[in-house]
């Protein structure tokens, strides 16, 4: 089952302080795929997204047990380095989180941290990054204006740009639509489509609908468990568990 | 009815003492700077402020405490400012609430309540006489260091807080270490609340007058290095009013020494917008 998978979660369990936010999750996950994980309110979406690149070092007094494998090396060995562990897994955020400075500087944030690029190179890669994200054509004539002044929507591509400038191998991606209009939302949709060929993705989608338009596999999370996981046509139209069946027709959620 | 009409009333009251308040601060402001203008402005001519005081200050101008006043300041500056910025730095990114961080808030507020002449005199003790830096520069200015040091880390502590921690979280997610995330995302973010803060401390260097004179000293002569002691413009305000030396000269000096502060926050007033005007 783990053959050929970028990352496997075995036996994982999370917690904050107390309160266990994840229970025993085993999941494979293939490459070149949209793997959606969806559920209702706290299930545990976010965290298991922060966990995938140890986001959730950050916060004080969490805990795990189990592992996490990314090609088949333990993300919480204490070999990891953790830059570049987060360069190769790549997290788009619920709200777009734009970093006060420039357009091009937003891009450009992540390459220049690790000082091997030189401007000339820098140019392509933000060239580059936007046009993967589908933004280069709105905003190339003002590359030096505040991103701040984006839309929600271009400020959310930005972001998804600003992880394509590292070129990881894993994109995450949480709730990366709420609050953003239809048409937003679609052309991110798009650019996700887009972006599978080349990447894992990891999408917490904002609804249900968003879930069966774009993943490939889903994954149902309930109260920080893993009820089932399959191809999203079984997911939505054949669950095999009582919980899926039920959130999925829309009778809790 | 009779509920709407008393709203009304106190309404109309409160708006009334709010603006007399407004009013007031205002008219109080105007008086004293109309009446140190008045008498000030006429006795400054460039040559004032490029002359050195002769004859005790009653000729002449004020070119050495010009000097003193910046270079004490700088200094002040020079030290008090990054080591504030580095506690609140310590302060808000490198612990949590815990017992060292509330020692040393606890320490800082204490630090903001405490009478400048009380820094004088520690500085006396130990700046000038203990290490045996004599009235100087250096003294003065290590001990306005401290004395500027709980305003820099409360404003720069301050604003470091009020920076949103998404920031911080996609530093981190794009690779970024905690020195990287702290100079690249923090600092700059943090920074027109840390200038402000340093803008304050500015003008109370500017205007000390009882920690300078027990530390820095009051010679007129033309200082030549950091251990030279000086007089600053307030001090020599002070001097001249209080023996009775020359109001008119003191007047020029306290003209000239609210032209300089007024010019100092007004450049910096102009970076900041611009530097926020840059970013936003
Ligand atoms: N920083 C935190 N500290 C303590 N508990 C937390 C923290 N973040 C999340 N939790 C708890 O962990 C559980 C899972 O939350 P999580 O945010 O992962 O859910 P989610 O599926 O992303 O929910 P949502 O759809 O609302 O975004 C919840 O019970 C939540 O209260
Ligand atoms: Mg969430």
């Amino acid at each position: 089952m783990s053959q050929g998978s970028k990352i496997v979660i075995k036996d994982f369990n999370f917690y904050y302080g107390a309160v266990q936010a994840l229970r025993n999750i085993n999941l494979p996950i293939q490459p070149n795929q949209i793997f959606t994980i969806f559920g209702p309110a706290r299930s545990g979406k976010t965290t298991l997204l922060k966990s995938l690149n140890r986001l959730t070092d950050l916060i004080f007094g969490t805990n795990h047990t189990g592992s996490i494998f990314l090609d088949g090396t333990d993300i919480y060995d204490s070999k990891v380095d953790l830059t570049h562990l987060r360069r190769r897994i790549g997290i788009v955020f619920d709200l777009p989180t734009p970093l006060p400075m420039s357009i091009f500087d937003n891009i450009a944030y992540g390459p220049k941290l690790s000082r091997t690029n030189r401007r000339n190179r820098l140019n392509e890669i933000v060239e580059k990054a936007l046009r993967s994200a589908a933004l280069w054509e709105e905003v190339k004539d003002r590359l030096h204006g505040s991103a701040l002044r984006l839309s929600g929507g271009q400020q959310q591509r930005l972001c998804i740009a600003r992880i394509l400038a590292l070129e990881p191998e894993v994109l995450l991606l949480d709730e990366p639509c709420s609050g953003l209009d239809p048409i937003s939302t679609t052309s991110i949709e798009e650019t996700l489509f887009q972006l599978k060929k080349d990447y894992t993705i990891i999408l917490a989608p904002h609804n249900i609908q968003q879930a069966s338009r774009v993943a490939d596999r889903a994954g149902f999370f309930l109260n920080g468990e893993l009820v089932e996981e399959g191809p999203v046509y079984q997911i939505f139209t054949k669950p095999r568990d009582k919980r899926t069946e039920d959130y999925v027709t829309g009778k809790f959620g | 009815m009779i509920i709407n009409r008393s709203r009304y009333m106190t309404q109309s009251i409160a708006k009334f003492l709010i603006w007399m308040g407004a009013l007031s601060t205002i008219a109080v402001m105007i008086l004293i700077l109309f009446q140190i203008l008045k008498e000030g402005l006429p006795v400054l001519h460039l040559r004032f402020f490029l002359d050195s005081p002769k004859n005790m200050g009653r000729e002449g101008g004020i070119f050495s405490t010009l000097i003193g006043t910046m270079a004490l300041t700088g200094v002040a500056i020079f030290f008090g400012a990054p080591l504030g910025v580095g506690t609140a730095v310590f302060l808000r990114e490198f612990t949590r609430e815990s017992k060292i961080s509330r020692v040393i808030r606890f320490g800082t507020d204490c630090l903001a309540g405490v009478p400048s002449i009380i820094f004088g005199l520690f500085g006396f003790v130990f700046f000038v006489i203990q290490l045996n830096m004599g009235w100087s520069i250096l003294s003065g200015g290590l001990t306005l260091a401290a004395m500027i040091l709980p305003t820099v880390i409360s404003t720069s502590e301050e604003s470091i807080r009020a920076i949103p921690p998404s920031y911080r979280e996609v530093s981190y997610s794009l690779g970024g270490t905690k020195w990287q995330t702290i100079t690249r995302v923090v600092l700059p973010s943090a920074l027109p609340g840390i200038f402000t803060g340093i803008l304050l401390s500015i003008g109370r260097s500017i205007g000390e007058t009882a920690a300078v004179i027990l530390t820095a000293g009051s010679s007129l002569v033309m200082p030549t290095s950091l251990f030279s002691p000086i007089r600053t413009m307030s001090v020599h305000f002070y001097i001249l009013a209080r023996e009775g030396i020359s109001m008119e000269m003191a007047y020029g000096t306290g003209a000239a020494l609210i032209l300089l502060v007024l010019m100092i926050n007004m450049m910096a007033q102009w970076l900041i917008n611009r530097y926020i005007r840059h970013r936003t």
